[in-house]
């Protein structure tokens, strides 16, 4: 009877493996969206956020998160559940934020990354747009008498945040200037912040946005400024996991929705009276043409409801980083019509 | 009885049962999440291996014991952590015990003053979480530190600043030379003590040997300054100026102000907690040991040595492992103010770069898991040889 006992545990092993199999086995080649179906039961995008950075993704006092990277959660759940609301924020390091979202803790990664080639191909994430294109920059006091990046010295020290492809980007520029110099890397932007604030570094380095933004932030704003050169690409986008293609191309048409609605005109309060538009192209974007949604498995008023109650990409903009003070000059994230690089494919 | 039922009626196999059951099971679910993440890695496109060890890391550390800049591979950055961690921990546990011991006895003062200090020192930094202490140390009272131009100087040899403490860099002729005059001097050292040992075991005679073992530790390195061609110079930090209102030290060695913070507010918490352990230690040793080694003619000291020390220390030993291990662990929080340690480097830095988090973090998990035994192992042994000893 011995055997018997073995042969059951052999059984219950062997179906252990086999669910083990089961579960891992599905969503990967049917055209179906697991994301979406859980994204739709839940009730709720999933999204993930920094952990304040203003005029990206920034809390307020209440809680209420805002800034352009928040907007395209919002669209997202906007086209996906019908209330852009109906999204759940993670705030996450950038530490954590690829193992949140391939874990899937998070549906959405929007939360100012930089699109990389081996971010994008090695690790399990698909980036599906950029949002905002940045380079970055260095901030110094202003009475250091540094007023360009050629004037730093060996015995520099430079503060950054750890994990982000400003520390590869620091090295690359010190290296190539043949400068010696201190690297800080803290996890916390707050905490860069603080000790840049202190004195214990003469340089604070990472995006030039990002720059701008916690500028705000110093004891003494006005006491600091942003070098003039830009050392790097700095490509913003939002990310999704890999091996869901439809919630890939959700994701990624609810971002371009936005931008090509700032191109022909859609804003938020002229949207609903354009169905009736003589350009099908407008025709198609507030859903009175074309049956564009049913390619996702949406309706067809997905991207009137993102203009609506998202907005297009410019009033994003002037909201969230204009009006802030941030960035008010949209530079290269202005429309390709305009002198920008914002460029989308057509949404037809 | 369902043993009966089956028949088994051997004891050993109805003893080995279970416990087979129970091994099964645990290995079943192991490799029910290995596979399962395994298969949903490679669904989401994720690949596994430990190749990236070998890659180029491309980030540069702050601080190093090690020759390392970006161009070496993500294994010497581990290598670089790993390092830090040990130097924080070390510097942690030396510290933590000196302080541990003195405030222990003084808690124990007849000095009503000292004993209150002592033991407001106590409650105090233990109550409050340590990663506050971190902050505290960090960002409140290093930031209190001037900026280099105004530098707090040690005789013009030394800076305390804001950016770290300069302090002069040695520079050797000959260091092996030195090396191995200490080694020697060490082993002379053994051989005195054991020397003294048999002295006093068979004659009865005091030997004195802390002054003996002094002499030889200075004596015999001093030689190879004398003779066998060992000098020592010093570089020292000097200021330089950067910029119009940027300075910094040139020279000499920059202990940063993160290994500070860190290694303060280590010390200082788990001082207490070693404190308390030296307290009951020395209260745990019964009065009538005391007053029989007076009643047959040791003065204070040899009382200490000989009869308390010996026996609270056995008391001392296990808690206050506890607290080494804790301490190493600790240090992990060394993340939150930039110390570059191995949670920083590797489980932080590293992990982002290549995106490899099971790979990172298991490897992260297994050194701690390493460092931790090694320090209970040699803390064991320490125990064992401190134990009373039946003869």
């Amino acid at each position: 009877m011995i055997k018997s006992i073995k042969t059951w545990i052999l059984v219950g092993f062997a179906s252990l493996l086999l669910v083990a199999c089961g579960q891992g086995g599905g969503g990967a080649g049917s055209k179906k969206s697991k994301t979406l179906d859980n994204t739709k039961k839940a009730g709720f995008v999933k999204c993930g956020v920094s952990q304040g950075l203003p005029g990206f993704s920034n809390a307020d006092a209440s809680g209420n998160w805002s800034g352009i990277d928040v907007d395209v959660c919002r669209a997202v759940a906007a086209a996906v559940l019908g209330d852009a609301d109906k999204v759940k924020y993670t705030p996450l390091s950038a530490k954590e934020r690829f193992t949140a979202l391939t874990s899937g803790e998070i549906d959405v990664l929007a939360r100012n990354t930089t699109w990389t080639l081996s971010r994008d191909a090695d690790i399990g994430l698909t980036f599906v747009g950029v949002n905002f294109y940045d380079g970055q920059g260095f901030m110094v006091r202003k009475n250091s008498g540094i007023n360009s990046v050629n004037d730093f010295k060996n015995g520099i020290s430079a503060c950054t945040n750890t994990g982000t492809t400003t520390e590869l980007n620091m090295r690359d520029f010190f290296n190539s200037k043949n400068i010696s110099y201190e690297p800080i890397a803290f996890e916390k932007a707050d905490e860069v912040v603080q000790a840049y604030d202190a004195g214990r570094c003469d340089t604070y380095t990472t995006d030039k946005s990002g720059l701008a933004a916690q500028r705000t932030k110093m004891s003494n704003p006005d006491e600091h400024k942003v070098l003039p050169e830009t050392i790097s690409k700095e490509p913003l986008g939002p990310v999704v996991r890999q091996g869901d293609a439809v919630w890939e191309d959700i994701v990624r048409w609810s971002l371009n929705t936005m931008i090509e609605a700032e191109e022909y005109g859609v804003n938020s309060s002229n949207a609903s009276s354009l169905k009736d538009s003589e350009n099908p192209a407008i025709k198609r974007l507030v859903g009175s043409e074309g049956e564009l949604g049913a390619a996702f498995g949406l309706d067809n008023e997905w991207s009137l409801r993102i203009i609506e109650q998202v907005g297009n990409y410019g009033e994003s903009y002037k909201k969230h980083i204009a009006d802030t003070g941030i960035l008010p000059n949209r530079g290269p994230n202005q429309l390709w019509t305009k002198g920008g690089i914002l460029y989308v494919p057509p949404a037809r | 009885m369902i043993f009966k039922k089956l028949n088994i009626e051997n004891k050993k196999a109805r003893d080995l049962i279970p416990q087979a059951i129970t091994i099964l099971a645990l290995l079943s679910v192991i490799i029910y999440f290995a596979t399962n993440a395994q298969i949903n890695m490679g669904n989401r496109g994720i690949s596994f291996g430990f190749g990236f060890l070998n890659q180029e890391a491309s980030f540069d550390i702050t601080f190093s014991m090690i020759e390392y800049d970006g161009s070496h591979s993500y294994g010497r950055a581990f290598l670089v952590g790993l390092l830090n961690t040990i130097l924080v921990s070390v510097i942690g546990i030396f510290f933590a015990t000196i302080i541990g011991v003195v405030v222990g006895v003084s808690r124990l003062s007849d000095n009503y003053l000292i004993a209150k200090v002592a033991e407001w020192y106590v409650e105090i930094f233990r109550n409050i979480p340590l990663i506050l202490q971190i902050f505290f140390w960090y960002f409140a009272a290093l930031r209190a530190l001037p900026l280099p131009e105004n530098g707090i100087s040690f005789n013009d040899i030394s800076f305390l600043t804001i950016k770290g403490w300069y302090v002069p860099k040695f520079i050797w002729t000959n260091f092996n030379i030195f090396l191995l005059s200490v080694i020697a001097a060490f082993i002379a050292i053994y051989f005195i003590n054991s020397y003294a040992t048999k002295q006093r075991e068979q004659f009865g005679k005091q030997l004195p040997v802390t002054s003996i073992s002094l002499a030889t530790l200075i004596l015999i390195p001093l030689i190879t300054f004398l003779f066998l061609g060992v000098s020592l110079t010093f570089e020292y930090p000097v200021l330089k100026q950067l910029s119009s209102t940027v300075y910094t030290y040139e020279g000499g060695v920059s202990i940063i102000p993160e290994l500070i913070a860190l290694a303060l507010a280590l010390s200082m918490y788990t001082a207490t907690f070693i404190a308390e352990n030296v307290r009951a230690g020395i209260l745990g040793v019964g009065k009538g040991q005391k007053e029989a080694a007076a009643s047959i003619g040791l003065n204070k000291n040899q009382i200490l040595k000989l009869v308390v020390m010996p026996q609270a220390l056995r008391i001392i030993i296990p808690p206050t492992t506890n607290q080494y291990l804790n301490l190493t662990k600790n240090s992990s929080l060394a993340a939150a103010i930039a110390y570059p340690d191995i949670v920083l480097v590797f489980a932080g830095t590293a992990l982002m770069q290549t995106g490899r988090a099971i790979e990172i973090i298991s490897i992260t998990m297994l050194t701690y898991l390493t460092l931790s035994i090694s320090i209970s192992m040699f803390m064991n042994w320490y125990n064992k040889k401190m134990a009373i000893k039946e003869k």
